[in-house]
């Protein structure tokens, strides 16, 4: 009983991480309508400022976690502003070959940079180990990720349901010449939108290092993760994707605990299965727009 | 316009060719032209930084002229595809017309070169990769690295002579995972052990919480793990946080896992993990002392397996190149190398005659603190370990 729980609450935790990666890659696709294949480098950004200031300079580590959403934020906002900016009226397939090129380059960039070793982030020592809850273990850094995730995704939810802002940007999305015409400043509010994207991303980055591992290919090897949970979670909405990141999360790691012959598969199946049900994914509205 | 610089382009080709098509010839004479495939990029990267490192090393110490020849070294960037491997060796081959092809990360860069080197005529000398079957695929083929077998068994024999009776083990799903937990499985259960639970962790692998929750419940005495160089840290870190230091599940393996280069960053959790390897860089003989200091010295960090792996396959090259009298004929330099013995930062090590395979002492190792350093302190020996992956046949 204990270890089913324990898993349960390694699957929240994982599935936490996975939205807090993937929630930027739902703002930018699904509200902006742009489809960004670079999301993990930003994410990759974040992981590396924060180990460096963390490792290097010596910096407490939670100092270091919202450095690393700012420092990716600013990267993100420089990028918008020079490139993508160009990209929003072009057709899906300039805008994934624009992305992935700047994939690779980051890929190249921080290997040239940082070197392809894998880099740990130094935990402060509160942080290591489990607590012991009635038997169930709870990892300690994990529970740091449920917290903190669960309030940003509350915050985010906040911000996009009930702020001035939130419905600014739906404004933006759905109509921009009517919007434009309200006053809304588009282009500052898409390029606000995207830099927070990227800013999530750099946090997810960051928390990731511990649990994912962080080295040059990150945006490569976990881009099929993120596109997974935005697929799956439908890209209209915040809740979406954060409920099927809870859901592959938990299905990935108690696939892994109980069929470890078939662990890695098991996410796949949940998203063919979810998708032939619902081809919009989740809480998807209909594609057209 | 256009044709302005075309003509001008031209020009300069004609002007400049010749004089590199007269150059090749001229040196090509007295030198010895190894090429070296590593991976320098990717995420077998350290391997390749080690190993040219370490040939660097050597060349600055030794010289770079054998039996009155130029040794020449062409690095390539394989990125551990291999694919590339395979392209790099032919254009070194064919164009470049090198004398050797050496290095190799991982076991498929080996095995996409070998039929080249056949073809070729010229030796093939494996830095890095580890399992069996390489040098089976090609009479040109020697190893200076290691095999799994050579480490899983004997750690496989260690552990039910000195207590660990019941063993999960956790190994990476792919050639040199499988060859580990083959041989390790063969020795541990001859012996008397028993293998409670099995579990194999894709290559690509972000979280091992999964798996190692199910190695906490199954309890036993210790956990088996091979998994490539590089994800150790992670492995060690989860291993740590899931609490399964405290619960006393030991950790064994062969000694990738607990690299020397990897090893500083994994914290206290890697203490007293026991793991049968090659080399340390606590091993204990003057030579190595002084290897570890000039390493050091050099590259800012201290040598792995890798390392040592290289400095010896350069040392092999450059001894046939002086039982040959400078002689670059294929045949000649791979029968120069059979059987010849050397003392190595690692210990005494030789080339097996019949297989062209690595013969060396294998050493039981604990992770100890010394100098507030961590490092894998050497307690126990197996003297001239062969292949048994090819013995048994």
């Amino acid at each position: 009983m204990a270890s089913i729980l324990t898993n349960f609450f390694d699957g929240v935790a994982y599935g936490m991480l996975l939205f807090v990666l993937a929630c930027g890659l739902a703002v930018t696709l699904g509200l902006m309508n742009f489809v960004n294949l670079a999301h993990g480098a930003f994410a990759m950004a974040g992981g590396y400022i924060c180990a460096v200031l963390v490792n290097n300079s010596g910096w407490p580590f939670f100092a270091g976690l919202p450095l690393a959403f700012v420092g990716s934020a600013v990267i993100g906002i420089a990028l918008e502003r020079t490139l993508y900016r160009h990209l929003y009226s072009r057709s899906h397939l300039d805008q994934v070959l624009f992305s992935i090129g700047l994939v690779f380059m980051s890929v190249a960039a921080v290997d040239y940079i940082m070197g392809s070793s894998r880099v740990f982030i130094k935990l402060p020592v509160a942080l290591e180990g489990q607590i012991d809850l009635f038997g169930v273990g709870i990892g300690r850094y994990r529970l740091m990720i449920v917290v903190i995730c669960g309030l940003l995704t509350l915050a985010l939810q906040l911000i996009l349901a009930k702020t001035r802002f939130g419905s600014r940007l739906r404004a933006a999305v759905d109509d921009p010449r009517a919007a434009i015409g309200l006053g809304i400043n588009v282009p500052q509010v898409f390029a606000f939108t995207f830099a927070f994207g990227c800013g999530l991303a750099g946090l997810g980055g960051a928390l990731s290092a511990e649990i994912l591992g962080l080295d040059p290919y990150f945006p490569l090897k976990f881009m099929i993760y993120f596109l997974i949970v935005v697929t799956v979670g439908g890209s209209s909405s915040i809740t979406g994707p954060f409920l099927a990141s809870l859901l592959l999360g938990i299905a990935d790691v108690a696939g892994k605990y109980y069929v470890p012959k078939l662990g890695p598969f098991v996410i796949y199946t949940v998203m063919i299965v979810i998708l032939l049900w619902r081809p919009n994914g989740l809480f998807g509205r209909t594609a057209a727009r | 316009m256009f044709n302005r610089r075309k003509m001008l382009l031209w020009g300069a080709a004609s002007a400049v060719l010749p004089g590199l098509c007269a150059s090749v010839p001229a040196w090509a004479d007295d030198a010895v032209k190894i090429g070296l495939i590593l991976p320098m990029t990717g995420g077998q990267a350290s391997t390749g930084k080690q190993i040219d490192n370490a040939i660097k090393l050597y060349m600055q110490q030794k010289g770079d002229t054998v039996a009155g020849k130029k040794i020449e070294i062409i690095l390539k960037d394989d990125a551990a595809v291999p694919d590339n491997t395979k392209r790099l060796a032919q254009e070194l081959i064919v164009n470049d017309k090198v004398n050797f092809i050496a290095g190799f990360g991982v076991t498929p860069a080996a095995l996409a070169a070998a039929p080249l080197a056949t073809q070729a005529k010229i030796p093939e000398v494996v830095m890095a990769a580890g399992t069996s079957i390489i040098t089976e695929r090609s009479p040109y083929i020697v190893r200076t690295s290691f095999t799994l077998a050579q480490s899983s068994t004997i750690i496989g024999d260690w552990a039910v002579k000195n207590g660990i009776k019941k063993v999960a083990t956790l190994t990476s799903d792919y050639a040199p995972g499988n060859d580990a937990l083959t041989f390790f499985k063969q020795h541990f259960t001859a012996g008397g052990g028993e293998i409670v639970e099995e579990v194999k962790v894709p290559l690509a692998n972000p979280d091992f919480a999964p798996f190692l929750q199910r190695m906490k419940d199954s309890k036993p005495d210790a956990m088996f793990v091979f998994v490539p160089a590089g994800q150790g840290g992670n492995f060690m870190k989860q291993y740590a946080e899931r609490g399964l230091d405290k619960s006393g599940i030991r950790v064994i393996g062969p000694g990738d896992v607990m690299d020397d280069d990897l090893l500083n960053n994994m914290g206290d959790a890697a203490l007293g993990a026991v793991t049968a390897h090659l080399y340390s860089a606590a091993h204990p003989s003057a030579m190595n002392k002084e290897f570890v200091a000039a390493y050091k010295k050099a590259f800012g960090n201290r040598p792995g397996f890798m390392a040592v792996s290289g400095y010896d396959g350069i040392h092999l090259i450059y001894d046939a190149l002086k039982k040959t009298n400078g002689a670059t004929d294929g045949d000649k330099l791979i029968e120069a190398m059979k059987g010849m013995k050397w003392e190595s930062p690692r210990g005494p090590i030789s080339i097996d005659p019949e297989t062209r395979d690595i013969v060396q002492n294998i050493y039981i190792r604990k992770v100890e603190k010394v100098d507030g350093e961590l490092y894998n302190v050497e307690f126990a020996t197996f003297e001239a370990v062969k292949d048994s992956g090819k013995t048994k046949r």
